[in-house]
C-alpha cells in the first residue's frame, strides 16, 4: 500500500431543491470493499426514496450516519480509508470534517422552488424548467400522469454539459389542462412547438413511458428537429401495458387507491413515500385532469393494448437511439426492449421498475450521457 | 405550487373560482359586502375579518349582506339550496347557531332524506369558531361536535390554506349541506396553494406527518400544534404520526384504524369541551374498532368542561397547549415501557 487515503462519503444533492435526506439504512457492513456505483445505502428526500451508489471505491473502515438520521447535504455519512490507516487517523479526519461542515440553509429559491418559466401555443400555456448553458439541447418528455418534477435526478447532472429543457405537457403539471388531442401524434406536435418556442432548432429527446412515444414520433415526424433519442421504458414498442394501472391511476381519488398503484412503477414498493403521494394527489384533484387524463390515455391505450405502435419506424431513424428498460417494471413489460433494430443501444437495468430515473438515476445518467 | 398565501384568501379564492364557475354560487351573510344599508361599492369590510372582501366588486348582488338575523339569513339559504342555487352563507360565529338551528339541522339536513332523494340541499354554512381571541364565552367555543351529531349534515374544519381551498370548492359543489368551520386563529397562517382549482374529497384524512411510535389525531388549530410537538420530540427519539381527519362528518375511520394498528398508542387533541366531543368519538372507535392493537390507553387532550373564560390568563389556560399535548404523548409513550 501506499501512503494512507481518507476519502469521505458524503450526503448527495439530488435536485435542485434537496437541502437533506434522511437515513434509512446502510445496505454495506463496516470494513466490507466497496466499489465505484455499487449501493452502500438508501436514503429518502422530500420526493422519493433512493439508493445511494458509491462515486468512490476503498474500504468503509466507519460507518459515521445512523439510520433515521437526518442530515444536510454534504454531511459526513461514512469514511473510506485504507486497511493500514490507524484508527486515530480517521478520529481525527472526522473531527476535522465536522468541524469544518456547514449544512446547506434554505434558502429563499429553496423555498419558492425552481425558476419554471411558461411558453404559449395557440391551446396551451406550458410550463418547463430551463438548466445549463452547453451548446448541445436537450428536452425532456415525461410519460402518462407525471410531469417535469420527475426529471429531478435527471435534469441537473445533464445540464453540467448542456443546455437541458423539461417540460410538462399539455394536462399535465402545470401545464393548461384541457386537452384538445391527446394523441401521440398532436404531443408530439406540441414537443416541436414548444422547442420553437424556446429557440431551439434541434435537440437530443428523452422521453419517458408515454413521453418515450412522443419523442420518436417527434424523430419520425421532424427528422431535422431530434438529433438523438434516449427512450425511457418507452410506450409504443410493444403491445402490452398495464391498462389496470392507467385505469385505476385516472379514477383514484384517495391515497389508499393510489398508493398501491404508486407501488407497481418501482421495482422497491418502499420508495414510494407519503410526499411522492401527496404531491401526486394534489396533481389529481385539479380541475381538468381527470378529463385530460382520459382523453390522453385513449390516445394510446385500449384496455390492456397500446394502440399505438412505432417499433417498426424505428430501424429506418439515422440518429443515435437508445432504450433503458428496467427488468421489474410493471406498466411496460421490458421484453419490449427484446430484438430491436440493430441501430439502437438497449440497456436493461436489473430490478429496476418502471420509474427507471429516478429509481436508477445513477445508471441512467450515465447512459444518458455515454 | 410555489406560490404561498394566507388561509383567509385561500378562502377568498375559492369563493371567487366558483362564483366564476357557476352563477348560481351566491353569498349571503352578515358584513359580508359592507354592513348593512350601505351601497357596498366601497366594499369596506368583506365579513369582520375581511374574508370576503373583493368579492361585491366582481359580482355584484350575488354578494348580499342579510339583516342581523341568523334565522332569517340561514333558512333563506337552506331555501334557496332547494331550489337549486348554491348559496354559501356565513354564520358569522358558529356561537350563533343557537338562533338558526332548527333551519340546520331539522330542515336542511332532512330534505334529502324526507323527500326520498328527489330533493337536495347544496348549502354551505361557513362559520368561526374557536378559542384565542379574548372574545369570551359567547364567541369561542368549538361547537364542531354539535354539528357531526346530525346525520345529513357533512362537517369540515381545514387545518391549512391547501386544504381550505380544496375543501370549500368541494362543499360549494356538494349536493348536500356542509358547515364549513374555521379557526380564527388560523386565518393569518400562510401555505403553499395552487392558483387552480382543485377539490379535497370528503372522509379523507391528512397524515400530516408520519410516524411509528405514536398517533396523534389532531383537529384544525390543534394540527399545528400537535406538528411542533411532534418536532420536538423527534429530536428525542420519539416518532409521531399526525392524523389531520379534515372533515369529522364523514370521517375517515381506516386512516386512524390503520395507523394505530401500526403505533398502538393513541392521543387525540381536541379544542372542545370533553364530553361528546370529537376525541371521545374517535377514542370509542378505536377501543370498539382497534383494542388489540393498543398498547396503551387512549389519551385527550381538551379543553376544561367550563365556558371559555373571559380572562385572558384563564382562557390561555383554558386551550390545549404544546406543553400538555407534550405531556400527553410523552405519558402514553412512556406506558408498559
Amino acid at each position: 500500500m501506499s501512503e494512507p487515503q481518507i476519502t469521505p462519503i458524503t450526503m448527495p444533492k439530488w435536485g435542485l431543491s434537496m437541502v437533506e435526506g434522511k437515513v434509512i439504512e446502510w445496505l454495506v457492513e463496516e470494513n466490507s470493499e466497496i466499489a465505484v456505483g455499487d449501493e452502500i445505502m438508501d436514503i429518502e428526500t422530500e420526493k422519493i426514496a433512493n439508493t445511494f451508489e458509491a462515486l468512490d471505491g476503498g474500504t468503509l473502515r466507519r460507518k459515521v450516519a445512523n439510520a433515521d438520521e437526518t442530515l444536510g447535504v454534504g454531511a459526513l455519512l461514512g469514511v473510506l480509508a485504507s486497511a493500514d490507516t490507524s484508527e486515530a487517523d480517521i478520529d481525527g479526519f472526522i473531527t476535522a470534517f465536522q468541524a469544518n461542515y456547514v449544512p446547506p440553509e434554505v434558502s429563499e429559491e429553496g423555498e419558492t422552488g425552481p425558476a419554471y418559466e411558461w411558453i404559449e401555443t395557440a391551446d396551451y400555456k406550458i410550463r418547463y424548467l430551463r438548466m445549463g448553458e452547453g451548446d448541445k439541447n436537450i428536452v425532456l418528455i415525461h410519460g402518462f400522469g407525471g410531469d417535469l418534477d420527475l426529471w429531478l435526478f435527471t435534469q441537473e447532472p445533464l445540464a453540467a454539459k448542456a443546455t437541458v429543457y423539461a417540460l410538462d405537457l399539455p394536462g399535465h403539471g402545470q401545464s393548461t389542462k384541457a386537452v384538445r388531442d391527446g394523441s401521440v401524434t398532436a404531443l408530439a406536435e406540441i414537443v416541436v412547438k414548444f422547442m420553437d418556442a424556446v429557440g431551439i432548432d434541434h435537440a437530443h429527446l428523452v422521453g419517458h413511458s408515454l413521453g418515450g412515444a412522443v419523442a420518436l414520433q417527434t424523430a419520425l415526424a421532424h427528422s431535422g428537429k431530434v438529433d438523438a433519442l434516449s427512450l425511457l421504458a418507452p410506450a409504443s414498442l410493444g403491445q402490452s401495458i398495464n391498462g389496470e394501472y392507467i385505469s385505476g391511476f385516472i379514477a383514484a381519488e384517495s391515497r389508499r387507491e393510489i398508493k398501491p398503484l404508486l407501488q407497481q412503477l418501482v421495482g422497491d414498493p418502499g420508495l414510494v413515500n407519503r410526499n411522492f403521494i401527496d404531491g401526486i394527489l394534489k396533481f389529481k384533484r385539479l380541475d381538468g385532469v381527470t378529463e385530460a387524463l382520459t382523453t390522453i390515455a385513449a390516445g394510446f391505450v385500449d384496455g390492456n393494448t397500446q394502440t399505438v405502435d412505432l417499433r417498426d419506424a424505428l430501424a429506418g431513424l439515422s440518429i443515435s437511439v437508445r432504450v433503458i428498460w428496467g427488468s421489474a417494471d410493471r406498466i411496460i413489460p421490458a421484453d419490449h426492449a427484446l430484438e430491436l433494430p440493430a441501430n439502437v443501444a438497449v440497456d436493461v437495468l436489473d430490478g429496476r421498475g418502471h420509474l427507471v430515473m429516478l429509481e436508477a438515476a445513477s445508471e441512467v445518467n450515465k447512459l444518458l450521457q455515454s | 405550487m410555489a406560490r404561498k398565501i394566507l388561509y383567509q384568501d385561500a378562502i377568498n379564492e375559492a369563493l371567487d373560482q366558483e362564483m366564476a364557475r357557476d352563477e348560481n354560487v351566491v353569498i349571503m351573510g352578515e358584513d359580508v359586502v359592507g354592513g348593512m344599508g350601505t351601497g357596498g361599492e366601497m366594499d369596506a369590510w368583506g365579513g369582520v375579518l375581511g374574508v370576503t372582501k373583493g368579492l361585491y366588486g366582481k359580482y355584484g348582488d350575488r354578494i348580499m349582506d342579510s339583516p342581523i338575523s341568523e334565522s332569517a339569513l340561514v333558512g333563506a339559504a337552506v331555501g334557496a339550496a332547494a331550489t337549486g342555487m348554491r348559496p354559501v352563507c356565513e354564520l358569522m360565529f358558529i356561537d350563533f347557531m343557537g338562533v338558526c338551528f332548527d333551519q340546520i339541522y331539522n330542515q336542511a339536513a332532512k330534505f334529502r332524506y324526507m323527500f326520498g332523494g328527489k330533493a337536495t340541499t347544496p348549502v354551505v354554512i361557513r362559520t368561526m369558531y374557536g378559542a384565542g381571541f379574548r372574545a369570551a364565552a359567547q364567541h369561542s367555543q368549538c361547537l364542531y361536535n354539535i354539528f357531526t351529531h346530525v346525520p345529513g349534515l357533512k362537517v369540515v374544519m381545514p387545518s391549512t390554506p391547501y386544504d381550505a381551498k380544496g375543501l370549500l370548492i368541494q362543499a360549494i359543489r356538494d349536493d348536500d349541506p356542509v358547515i364549513f368551520c374555521e379557526h380564527k386563529a388560523l386565518y393569518a397562517t400562510e401555505g403553499d396553494v395552487p392558483e387552480e382549482s382543485y377539490v379535497i374529497p370528503f372522509g379523507e384524512a391528512n397524515i400530516v406527518r408520519e410516524g411509528d411510535d405514536i398517533t396523534i389525531v389532531a383537529l384544525g388549530r390543534m394540527v399545528l400544534y400537535a406538528g411542533q410537538v411532534a418536532e420536538k420530540l423527534s429530536t428525542e427519539g420519539i416518532s409521531c404520526e399526525i392524523i389531520d381527519p379534515r372533515t369529522t362528518s364523514p370521517f375517515d375511520e381506516d386512516t386512524v384504524l390503520e395507523s394505530v394498528e401500526n403505533t398502538g398508542r393513541l392521543v387525540i387533541v381536541d379544542e372542545s369541551s370533553p364530553r361528546c366531543n370529537v376525541a371521545t368519538d374517535i377514542s370509542s372507535l378505536v377501543a370498539q374498532k382497534g383494542f388489540s392493537t393498543l398498547k396503551a390507553p387512549i389519551e385527550m387532550v381538551t379543553a376544561p368542561h367550563t365556558p371559555v373564560p373571559f380572562s385572558g390568563a384563564l382562557e390561555d389556560l383554558y386551550i390545549p397547549s404544546p406543553e400538555r399535548i407534550e405531556t400527553a404523548v410523552r405519558k402514553v409513550a412512556a406506558y408498559g415501557g
